[in-house]
This record gives structure tokens, sequence and C-alpha cells, in this order.
């Protein structure tokens, strides 16, 4: 899977989910905890939604903020966690 | 609203029932139905009907026929659509002699046969005879408001709203069922066709029944909860609804349910305030469905840990309604309990019954005999907490051994933030329990359900022999088709509604304690369209993140105050075991936890169950620490079902013929003979 595929399934699961509205986006670079995307408790659906999509379990040490406060970020560290487990 | 009760004979050969039987069996349940009462009888059956009357006051008695008198019926309930109804069936020729919906259930039952109930919206408990085919037709409504109980025994089939009017018949052996016992000890309640007395069946939600002359009894589910079908693709489908289009199709609906509630009625109806969002909303609603003055009605706790006056009479103020409430005491509660048990019929974990049976007495002394309520809401939008711990539990089971995602549990329950480290390590473990079962069709019960049962130690061993040779019913081995494909939330909330739901809450907590008081409830939450609706909305507009109620709240939005909306739900509770063992409790208690009357009981092992009863006055008196949820739960528990086997199996004085004057006599005895 390319990372913008990653990425425009994140977007679009956003979008969905927390916006309750397809067609609007959330810029890529937006941090979603600090916009208020995302509130503390929505992250638990964030972070079930990766698991379950990309079948992939994250470990305690990566449930960071660096790794999921924007699209960007959350694309980026897919893409590395899903190569890293396909080499 | 009314109570129904009645005697069928499945073979020629037996006795017609007798006028007195009659008599006593609806004398059993007058309090459903003070108004009126009338029988129907003929060589093979009785009928019988308590009448409360709400619509139709000058025609609408009961039982009532079709237009040829082959066919009878009872009726307790209301059909909110019998205009529509009934506008459908006169294009189809019918011709209606009164203005009630029962009549209407007659010409839809004609029109129709079993497949009527399908289009019916409302709450009911009903048996049709039809005295030519020699058939007897029993149904409820679709999530069980109104109860329904039959017994079967030498080619005779007892019915009734409430067991004490099966009773009424001597002859009908009365025994506590350790498979009942077993259901609630794990459930909360019974889950029909299971009740708490053997050899007594509870007609089930959804469900028709019928029994006909030398035919076997045949069973049909007219309607059960339904959830749509997910895959884990669906995560990145568009919703086929969207949200701001759901808020404004879910307040429509619900204000259409609530009007046929407030209009559709002969006398006027009132609202409950609780304090939360469901019942506000539904008495805005009710509110502006109706000119004139609107009444309210609430529970306010003496202690504070439970009271909401303060949210009850800022929405009373918003709606301007005429206001009356009832301050409840822990020793109100132990008073009145073992009139409580009298009327739930079963045993009951909690006390929470017990303000709302004082409740609908203050509605009545205040000449109301219907009022709305929010039930439901909580079940149908996932208000519950069972639901958000399911939720995080499922988020755990992902990494088991993580420390971050238990923090979770620190949103739901603040408190478990400022507990000291050990608690909080308890609590935590607690919820890990079986992770690994995240598969298992029970995985968001499995925690209420594990902790409940382990008050099964207190089971007599006789008790526990019988449920070895023969265990309770497992509801999970009739579980509908395709459960597995519904979404993780929707598995729990159907878990929901067939137990506690309908074995505990719209019966014991709710019915029950209504008519103890000839008190109608209505619920805009439980209507047809409504569930339906809910029921297929997507999973994240009920619960988001730990957000419950998501669309509700917002539906709300401009019409609840701010202060209600916002506020953390809380969930309606009063005070439990502390009511029977503290030191003015009232003398039953202490004889009901005798090892003596525990002895005659037979259901509890007198020394354990002694036990726990002086544990928990030691800990009162004491005040060291609090009652655990679990010793809370067993104290009541225990208590309840003592007090049942005393008032039904022990003491058979109770059963109240009286002094019942039937006004419609239907006899056709003297014609058949």
């Amino acid at each position: 899977m390319t990372k913008e595929e990653i990425g425009t399934s994140v977007s679009k699961f956003i979008s969905k989910t927390f916006l309750f509205d397809e067609t609007k986006k959330v810029g890529e670079n937006v941090s979603l905890l600090g916009t208020g995307v995302i509130d503390s408790t929505g992250v638990l659906e964030l972070i079930s939604f990766l698991e379950s999509t990309f079948s992939v379990k994250f470990a305690d040490n990566e449930l960071v903020g660096d790794n999921f406060d924007s699209i960007d970020k959350i694309q980026n560290f897919m893409h590395e966690k899903l190569s890293r487990r396909n080499n | 609203m009314c109570g129904i009760a009645g005697r069928i004979n499945l073979s020629t050969n037996l006795e017609p029932p007798s006028i007195e039987l009659l008599q006593k069996m609806v004398g059993a349940i007058r309090h459903r139905g003070p108004d009126e009462y009338g029988y129907y009888r003929d060589a093979h059956a009785g009928l019988v009907h308590a009448r409360l009357s709400i619509i139709d006051l000058t025609t609408g008695q009961q039982p009532l026929s079709s237009e040829d008198e082959t066919l009878w019926i009872v009726f307790n309930g209301e059909i909110f659509n019998y205009i529509e109804l009934r506008n459908e069936l006169k294009a189809y020729g019918h011709r209606f002699r009164t203005q009630s919906d029962t009549e209407v259930v007659v010409h839809a039952y004609e029109q129709w046969g079993d497949d009527c109930f399908r289009r019916f919206n409302g709450q009911w408990a009903l048996a049709l005879w039809d005295s030519q085919q020699k058939k007897l037709t029993l149904c409820r409504d679709r999530v069980g408001v109104r109860p329904l109980f039959v017994c079967e025994r030498d080619n005779s089939v007892w019915f009734a709203s409430e067991i004490k009017a099966i009773f009424a018949d001597s002859s009908i052996l009365r025994k506590i069922s350790p498979q009942g016992l077993d259901q609630v000890f794990t459930y909360w309640g019974t889950v029909a066709p299971t009740s708490i007395f053997t050899g007594i069946e509870e007609i089930q939600p959804g469900a028709v029944r019928i029994y006909e002359f030398g035919r076997k009894r045949v069973d049909k589910i007219y309607w059960q909860p339904s959830f749509p079908n997910i895959s884990e693709k669906d995560n990145l489908k568009p919703n086929k609804v969207n949200l701001h289009e759901a808020v404004e199709v879910l307040s429509d609906k619900l204000m259409n349910a609530t009007k046929l509630r407030m209009l559709r009625s002969d006398v006027p109806v009132g609202s409950y305030l609780s304090g939360g969002l469901d019942s506000s909303l539904v008495a805005w609603m009710g509110r502006r469905a109706k000119e004139g003055e609107f009444r309210t009605f609430s529970i306010r706790f003496a202690d504070a840990e439970f009271d909401e006056t303060e949210y009850q009479r800022k929405m009373a103020s918003t709606l301007d309604s005429k206001h009356e409430e009832i301050t409840v005491t822990g020793k109100d509660i132990a008073g009145i309990f073992p009139d409580v048990v009298y009327h739930t019929e079963r045993p009951i974990l909690r006390t929470a019954p017990a303000p709302l049976f004082l409740l609908s007495k203050l509605v009545r002394d205040s000449g109301f005999k219907a009022v709305l309520t929010g039930e439901g809401a909580d079940e149908m939008l996932a208000g519950y907490d069972i639901f958000r711990e399911a939720k995080i539990r499922r988020f755990m089971a992902n990494d088991p051994g993580s420390k971050i995602r238990p923090k979770l549990f620190d949103r739901l329950y603040p408190y478990l933030a400022r507990s000291p480290q050990q608690t909080k390590g308890m609590a935590i473990e607690f919820w890990k329990r079986g992770l690994d079962l995240v598969n298992s069709p029970s995985f968001s019960h499995d925690p209420r359900w594990n902790t409940t049962s382990s008050l099964k130690k207190f089971f007599s061993d006789e008790v526990q022999q019988q449920l070895k040779s023969r265990p309770g019913h497992d509801i999970l081995s009739d579980l509908p088709q395709g459960f597995s494909l519904w979404d993780p939330l929707a598995r729990a909330q159907y878990l929901e509604i067939i137990t506690l739901f309908s074995g505990y809450l719209i019966s014991s907590q709710g019915d029950r304690m209504l008519m103890a008081n000839s008190v109608e409830g209505r619920f805009p939450f439980l209507d047809a369209d409504v569930m339906e609706y809910c029921n297929n909305l997507p999973p994240e507009y009920k619960l988001i993140g730990l957000n419950e109620k998501h669309v509700l709240k917002l539906a709300a939005k401009g019409k609840v105050p701010e202060e209600i909306l916002k506020r953390k739900k809380q969930p309606y509770r009063a005070p439990d075991a502390i009511s029977f063992v503290s030191e003015d409790a009232p003398e039953y208690v202490g004889e009901m936890f005798s090892e003596r009357l525990l002895h005659t009981g037979g259901l509890f092992n007198p020394k354990t169950a002694r036990l726990l009863y002086e544990k928990c006055r030691e800990v009162v008196r004491t005040g060291k620490t609090v009652l655990s949820n679990n010793d809370n739960m067993g104290i009541v528990g225990i208590l309840s079902a003592q007090l049942l086997f005393f008032k039904y199996i022990y003491d058979i004085s109770n059963t109240k013929s009286g002094d019942i004057v039937f006004t419609t006599k239907i006899d056709r005895i003297s014609n058949t003979l």
C-alpha cells in the first residue's frame, strides 16, 4: 500500500467519523488533538480503526502524539510500520 | 391500560372455568384496572378484563368481539396507530361499533391474521379467543412493555398479565424455579420464556403464541431487535445518512412518537422528569404536543449521592410545568420493599424500583392515569456505561499488556484517576479479565454477568444440585441469525435489550411499579418507528469515542438546558442494601435473614446468607468501610427472593378474590350446554 493510499483512507475515516461529513477534509498537517477534531477519547476510535483496517497492533511506546496527531504523521508512521512488517 | 386473564380448555371433556375462578383471577390484578371488570365465558373458555379507562371512556368495555361474535378479545395496552389502522380497515369493508383501539385489533386480526401484529405501533399484551376454531392467540409488544404469563397443564391453559392471577387458581403448583433464580442472579432478571416460577412461562416480547384444539402449540417471533451487518471495509464507506440529517429525522420521529402518546388518550398525560437528558427531551416534546397545563413528576432523594433535584427543577422551570416531587429516604425504601416485590413478582438486585412505586402513587394521587417517560433511550442510543466499558475492553484486547490503553477508564470513571494506585490496579485487573474472549458474543456483558453470577455461591445445596442436573437457559444459544455480523456495539445493545431491559427495567422498574398504582407509562423511545430508525443508525452516531448518545444530544440542543446536556450521565440509582442493614431497618429484614426462615425458603444457604447479612450490618455500624457492589446486590437479591417465597408460596392466603362485581357479562354457557 502506498503512502498516498494510506493517507487517503485515514483522511476519509477522519472526515466520516469525527466531522460526520465525508465531503469535508482536514488539512494534512493540522493537529487533530490541538484543534479538537479528535478528543482524548476519540483517539480510541482512531487507533481501533488503524489496527483493524491495516491488521496491525501498536505497542505502548508507539501510542504517542508524534505518530498520530495529524494525517501526515499517521501516514508516515503507518507507512513505515507496514513496510517494516512487509520486509 | 388494564389487566387481562383467563383459562382455556384444549379438549372438550373439561369443565368450563367457573365464575368464581374468573372473579378471583381478575381480583388478583385489580390494581391494573380498577375502573370496570368484565368477563366472557363459553363451554371451553373464560376471559376476564380489569379496565383502566384511558381511550374511549364510554364504549371501550371488554371483553369485546368481532361483528359475528365468534372472536373475543381481552387486551391490555395501547395501539397508538389505531386511527390509521381503523381507516385502512374501513376501506376493506370493516364496520366499527366503538371508538376503541381494542376493536381495531379484532378487525386487524380478522383481516391479516397473525401478520397484523407487526403493523401495530404500541405497547400491548392480548388474548384472542376464536370460539369457532377453538384457538387462543396470545401476543406481546416488541420489547415487552406489557407483561403476559401462561401456564399449561392437563390440557388447559391459564394466562394473565401477572402471575398472581394464575396463582388465584389454587390448583396451580407454586414453586420457585431454580432456572429462573439462576437467570436473575446472572442477567438481573428472568429472560422470557423463563419465569421465576416452575411451570409458568412468560410470553416472549415480539412473539405470538397459539394454542388450538388438537394441535401442538406454536410460537412465532414477529419482531426482534435487528441491526445492519458490517464489514471491516464499511469503515471507509460513506454513511448512508449524514449526521445532520440523522439529527433532524430522529427529532421528527421522536416528536411524532411523543405526539401520538400525548394526543391519543382521553385523559390528560403528564411526564416524569429524572433530571437526565432522555426524560427532559421527552417532556419538552410532550409540552409542545398539546396546549394547556403540563404536569411533571420527580423523585428526590434525601441522600445527596442519588439526588438530581437541581436538574429536575431546572427542566420543570424551562417547561413552565406544574411540577410535583416526592422525597425518598432509605427508610421509605425498606418500608415499601415487601409491596414492591409483591408487584415485581421476581427477585431484584437493586432497590431502584421502590422509589418509582412511590412516584406512581404521587401521580395517581394527583389525579393522573398516564405519564411519559424517557425509558429506552439508553438502550436504543447506547447511553450506558456497559457500552463504553466494552469499547475500552475491546481496545485493550488488541494489546492486553498495554499500560496506556486502560487509562481510558480514568475518563469513564473519574474517581479512578483519584484512587490510590492499588485500587486502580485492582479495577484494571478486573476489566482485563476475559480479554482473550474478544470474539465471544457476550464479550460486552461478561464482566457484569460474571460478577453477578458470583452471588450464586449463596444458593442452597438443593438449588445448586437442581441447577447441575438442569442448568438455566443460556440465552447465547438462541441469538438471532446474523448476530455475529453486527457491529460490536449493536451486539451489546441486543443483549442489553433482551436481558436487563425487558427482564428488569421495563418490567420490574417500569410496568409493575406504574400499574401497582394504576398508572400507565408511555415511552416515546420505544415507538416502533423510533426503535427501527435508531437500530439502523451508524454506531458512531450513538457512541463516538466515549461520548454516549451523540445524535440525541445534538437533537436536544436548544430544547434542553445546557446544564442537563453537558452533565455527566448519572445512572438512576437508589440507596440499596444500606436501607436494610442499618440500625433502624424494619424488623422483617432480620426475620427474612434468620437461619430459620432462610431454611424454610430453601433457596439460599442459611449459614452463608446470614453471614453476609451480619457482615453488612457490621460494615454499616462501624462505618469503617463501605458496602461493596456485590454485597449490595447480595442483600437485595436474597431479601427479595425470600419475600417472594413467603408472599407467593408460603402464604397462599395472599390471593385476594375480593368483591369483584362484573359490569360486562357475556356468558354463553346456557347456550352451549
